[in-house]
């Protein structure tokens, strides 16, 4: 089984890196960008076959190493 | 006074903060690696800075959950004291033995020279030998040193008179001076006991009037005093 989780930074985290990226696309023409968050993509390859237990598990690693809860959120995706 | 400075693959200030912890205190700390099992029985435990594994993931994350650093956290929450700088801080952050975590700074720039800190208490084995309110110059050098908590956080930090130091102009004035954009101006926090201190300017560089200034020696000379 695959997973793959997204990390990103909590609403009301500062997201400088996001808002350089931001006015880079402003400056490359393209005016309809808002606000701009970038995050982190992680792509596991799980030896687990059981969907409901590899979420728990994925869940523990998120909070233990995947993502600082204090500064980002995650979400995990389940695929094939 | 017995210490141990812990190094990680990509440390690179160990040997800097033992020297100034052997200038104040007139013995060598022992020099622990991460793979060591055992942590010698120590009086101040040191997290240096550096890039501890190149930083991936996040800064610190790697060395937090270094086998080492269970024994560190066990050790800080028994009160052994413990002293973490710069990548130091952003380790003992990632699990938790002090609040908050530390950002890529707002304007993304490396930032590295010479700032002004404003010492928030004297009221801790960290600060003892500095008064509440002096301002002293010490170094930074980092990427990531954009201190973040959220507002309960603040709250609590304030409240119990958990920050240590504040980045400030040269007339002392925490309204400017922020090189980094961290949150009130946090360079440096104490766990609520005051026991561990977490900061990201190098104290360790400003203890030889050679250096370019020795503000720094008076947290080393506390510590010597008090862990006699």
């Amino acid at each position: 089984m695959k997973a793959r989780i997204h990390v990103t930074l909590k609403t009301g985290v500062l997201d400088p890196q996001g808002k350089a990226i931001g006015n880079a696309l402003h400056r490359l023409g393209f005016p309809e960008v808002g606000d701009v968050r970038q995050g982190k993509f992680i792509e596991l390859e799980l030896s687990e076959t059981d969907a409901e237990r590899a979420k728990s598990r994925l869940d523990d690693m998120c909070r233990r190493l995947l993502a600082n809860t204090v500064i980002e959120n995650y979400r995990i995706e389940l695929v094939g | 006074m017995k210490s141990a400075v812990l190094v990680f693959p990509g440390t690179n200030r160990e040997n800097d903060i033992a020297g100034a912890i052997e200038r104040s205190s007139g013995t060598r700390p022992h020099m622990v690696w991460h793979g060591d099992s055992d942590l010698p029985k120590v009086d101040l435990i040191v997290v240096p800075g550096g890039f501890s594994y190149g930083d991936y993931l996040r800064c610190g994350a790697m060395a937090a959950h270094s086998p080492i650093m269970r024994e560190v956290k066990a050790r800080a929450e028994k009160g052994v004291p413990v002293l973490a700088v710069c990548n130091g801080f952003q380790v003992i952050a990632e699990i938790g033995l002090v609040p908050g975590a530390l950002l890529r700074n707002a304007h993304l720039q490396f930032v590295c020279g010479d700032v002004n800190l404003k010492v928030e208490t004297s009221q801790s084995l960290f600060t003892n030998h500095y008064q509440a309110g002096q301002i002293i110059k010490v170094p930074v050098a980092h990427a990531e040193g954009n201190y973040f908590a959220d507002d309960d956080t603040l709250k609590r930090l304030e409240d119990r008179g958990q920050v240590a130091f504040r980045y400030c102009n040269d007339a002392g004035d925490v309204a400017a001076g922020n090189p980094n954009g961290s949150i009130r101006n946090i360079a440096g926090v104490f766990n609520d006991t005051k026991t561990v201190l977490g900061m990201m300017p190098h104290p360790e560089n400003a203890t030889e009037a050679l250096f370019g200034g020795t503000d720094g020696k008076p947290l080393f000379d506390a510590l010597a005093a008090a862990l006699v």
